[in-house]
């Protein structure tokens, strides 16, 4: 049987075409129900107070001027490069002035005493991520106990997430950082190159039930850090007495990070 | 046939060339030898049967890496009943095969497969050792 | 495929063409080479400003491809015959713009390798999966129409049936791709310069003239180095409709303006006065912004005063004036400006770097490319009917 060549690639081309659209509508049913890639996603949907949802407070009381105690336990457990170009820092928790991270607290006549001092920042493993919302291969994403994770082997190094985040909380990996890990901690890999990483709550330690390694750093105890729904645990107690205030809550984004003021 | 020089000349380069490999291996007696994999010393069973893991490791790693990272899942039940931790460098080769280039080199380089970029990330646990070794015996900070 | 040849045959001019843009593609393959070893960390990217031209040119590049709808329309809805002969340049034009775009995609990726996951894990709640989507749909329906039109053209029959919805499917389709790219920034509650909903209207203003704008142009060159002659008529009728879109664009712009100007609320009016003015005594595109802007209002002028317009020595001079004051303002200006300040209030200057300017230029060079080898064969094909 005679084909000619047009029809031949015709005939390839329009099976390609096929066996791809054949993916997509996987997806799109797929998309239908919770996706297994976000277990617990049921959970956070329904608010349900069963799960458990990671959270911290940062007590500016206690957090001491020029301690960066938990910065340094951050880079020394999860091989976090040091990298002195400012531009292609990066950094899972660091410090930033009170005027930057609450702009719009910021009042004439306000608390003195707040003016000057700086601010752990981190991720904010938000309720309703922007980030997660973004990824186009979901490589990041919320897990059922409140942890934006992220899968660094998925990561196609879009830096959607990147501009998606209203907090500055993820850094790109703009070329190898091994050169600028010391020491380098052997048993937690690196990342490569090409990829977004961010503070990921210490989930490993959290699975050997540790605590994160910044929380466990802190002399002063200012990092309290615990189950936003269990109402007994540390970090509910101490939203409970004091005024607790989040960065930039009118976005809807419902950080799990609150400081203490 | 003024050519039979040529052509014929041309003819032995050309499959010269295209058997190099087979004899340059001969000449080197690399062929004949197996791969010389250093097993490991402390344990006699493997995370699944020999032949499986000969097939298919690259495809249990996968399966561990999409388990642990994204589903949680951080322990494998092997099929003897054991069960291991979830982790290239501390289990793999941290608990079992000790040394990359001991092991897993061995292998893909006599079949000459180049090794995914799992190490780009993943510590091989005895070269980061050596390394930190070496250098507290100079007596640098790590 | 089998028309191919046609671009085989030519001139010296057409060769050496060629050979320019071959050597400009090679110098941004050896430039992307180094990118793919050291990282994108060769760019000026930075923490802070993580999109740079890249990004920048394919939001423009974009437009560029859903402006052939400008006159597809006329022809395929309201039978505006004349348009009939440039159709086939305005559908290749947006596949050689859509090629753009995929590659300025890719050379922006950190993991370029890994980028066939955005279909393999489709997620449909992302606006960059439903993008790719979007371009690679119009790329193939483009790719179709043209093939077939042009095809028929050289056989010298009656366009296929299937030819006219498939085009007028490829309408809707055509809008749908850059308000789908203009989805991908104002979506997102954390950058106040694109949290905006007249982003995707104004990305659609700036597309319908900058797109046109570029067809006069080509039209005019084409007519000055081929045979292939578009007629004053179809001059005359992208004029106007670069006209209308231009004053549309710059009317939103201004409309923007007012909005943060009047309302004094901070968050509107940091990126736009980074921009215009400058913020900490950092003002490095305010140059380029009110180049654009007296740019934009010269063209409007030309475009806007019909004996001005009727010349078409004048209109040429508005399309350049178009084509550059939005690529300032589009392909530099808005993405940049929207990290700037940043979540924490930092202004951090962006610059391209040369490796990074080689690659854009290597890409633009294979667009040109693309560009040439259709126009090529769709002219020998003309000459030769």
């Amino acid at each position: 049987m005679k084909i000619t060549r047009k029809d031949f690639l015709r005939l390839a081309g329009g099976s390609v075409l096929v066996a791809g659209s054949g993916n997509l509508v996987k997806a799109i049913s797929a998309a239908a129900q919770p996706s297994s890639t976000v277990p617990g996603s049921k959970n956070i949907a329904a608010g349900g107070s069963t799960a458990r949802r990671w959270g911290m407070a940062i007590d500016f009381e206690k957090c001491r001027k020029g301690c960066d105690d938990c910065i340094r336990a951050c880079r020394l457990t999860h091989n976090i490069p040091q990298i002195p170009d400012p531009a292609h820092e990066v950094k899972w928790i660091w410090e930033e002035p009170y005027e930057k991270v609450f702009p719009f607290q910021r009042t004439d006549y306000g608390r003195q005493d707040l003016a000057g001092s700086r601010v752990p920042v981190l991720c904010n493993h938000c309720a309703d991520p922007p980030c997660v919302r973004v990824c186009p291969t979901q490589a990041t994403w919320k897990r059922g106990d409140g942890i934006v994770m992220m899968d660094y082997h998925r990561c196609i190094g879009c830096r959607y997430c990147m501009a998606a985040c209203p907090y500055g909380s993820r850094s790109f990996n703009w070329f190898d950082p091994r050169p600028y890990i010391k020491p380098l901690n052997p048993q937690l890999p690196t990342r490569t190159k090409g990829v977004v990483e961010k503070c990921n709550f210490c989930e490993e330690r959290l699975a050997d039930g540790l605590l994160p390694a910044c929380v466990e750093a802190c002399k002063e105890k200012a990092l309290v850090f615990g189950n936003l729904n269990d109402e007994d645990s540390a970090v509910r107690q101490a939203l409970r007495v004091r005024y607790a205030v989040q960065r930039q809550p009118e976005l809807g984004t419902g950080p799990s990070v609150f400081y203490l003021i | 046939m003024r050519d039979r020089l040529l052509i014929f000349s041309g003819l032995f380069l050309f499959v010269a060339g295209v058997t190099f490999p087979m004899w340059q291996g001969i000449a080197a007696k690399t062929s004949t030898k197996e791969p010389d994999l250093q097993l490991p010393a402390n344990q006699t069973a493997c995370v699944a049967p020999r032949s499986y893991m000969r097939a298919a490791h690259m495809q249990l790693l996968i399966d561990w890496r999409e388990g642990a990272v994204r589903e949680h899942r951080l322990r494998y039940n092997a099929y003897d009943g054991k069960s291991y931790k979830v982790s290239l460098t501390n289990t793999c080769l941290g608990q079992c095969h000790g040394s990359k280039e001991k092991f897993c080199d061995r292998c893909h380089s006599y079949v000459a497969v180049s090794a995914p970029y799992c190490w780009d990330c993943h510590q091989d646990a005895s070269a980061t050792a050596a390394t930190t070794a070496a250098a507290t015996a100079a007596g640098r900070t790590p | 495929m089998y028309m191919l040849d046609k671009a085989m045959a030519g001139s010296c001019r057409y060769w050496s063409w060629m050979a320019f843009l071959l050597l400009l593609a090679a110098v941004g393959f050896v430039c992307y080479c180094r990118q793919l070893s050291y990282g994108l960390g060769i760019t000026g990217m930075s923490r802070d400003v993580n999109w740079g031209i890249y990004v920048a040119q394919f939001t423009f590049f974009v437009g560029i491809a859903a402006s052939a709808v400008m006159v597809v329309l006329p022809y395929y809805l309201h039978d505006v015959k004349q348009f009939g002969r440039i159709t086939i340049l305005g559908e290749f034009l947006a596949i050689a713009a859509v090629i753009m775009c995929m590659l300025f995609i890719f050379v922006d990726m950190g993991q370029p390798m890994r980028v066939f996951y955005v279909l393999l894990y489709p997620t449909l709640h992302s606006m960059m999966f439903w993008d790719m989507i979007a371009l690679s749909g119009y790329l193939l329906l483009n790719a179709a129409i043209s093939s077939a039109v042009l095809g028929c053209e050289y056989k010298r029959v009656p366009p296929p049936r299937w030819l006219r919805p498939v085009v007028l499917f490829s309408i809707p389709w055509a809008i749908s791709i850059h308000t789908v790219t203009a989805f991908l920034y104002n979506g997102l509650p954390g950058r106040p310069l694109w949290f905006t909903a007249i982003l995707a209207p104004r990305f659609l203003a700036s597309a319908f003239a900058s797109g046109p704008a570029l067809l006069i142009l080509l039209c005019l060159l084409l007519r000055r180095l081929t045979s292939f002659d578009a007629g004053n008529e179809v001059i005359r009728r992208l004029g106007i409709i670069v006209a209308y879109a231009m004053t549309v664009n710059v009317f939103f712009l201004l409309v923007e303006l007012f909005t943060a100007l009047y309302s004094h609320a901070p968050d509107h009016g940091e990126a736009l006065k980074y921009l215009f003015v400058g913020l900490e005594g950092k003002h490095p595109l305010a140059p380029y912004m009110w180049l654009s802007a007296g740019m934009a209002g010269a063209a409007l002028v030309a475009l806007l005063v019909p004996s001005f317009r009727k010349n078409q020595r004048v209109l040429a001079l508005a399309s350049v004036l178009v084509f550059v004051s939005l690529w300032l303002e589009k392909g530099m200006g808005l993405i940049v400006a929207g990290f700037v300040p940043s979540p924490l209030g930092a202004v951090t200057t962006y610059a391209p770097t040369a490796p990074e300017l080689g690659i854009v230029l290597g890409v633009w060079a294979t667009g040109a490319l693309v560009l040439t080898v259709f126009y090529k064969i769709t002219i020998s094909i003309r000459e030769a009917s």
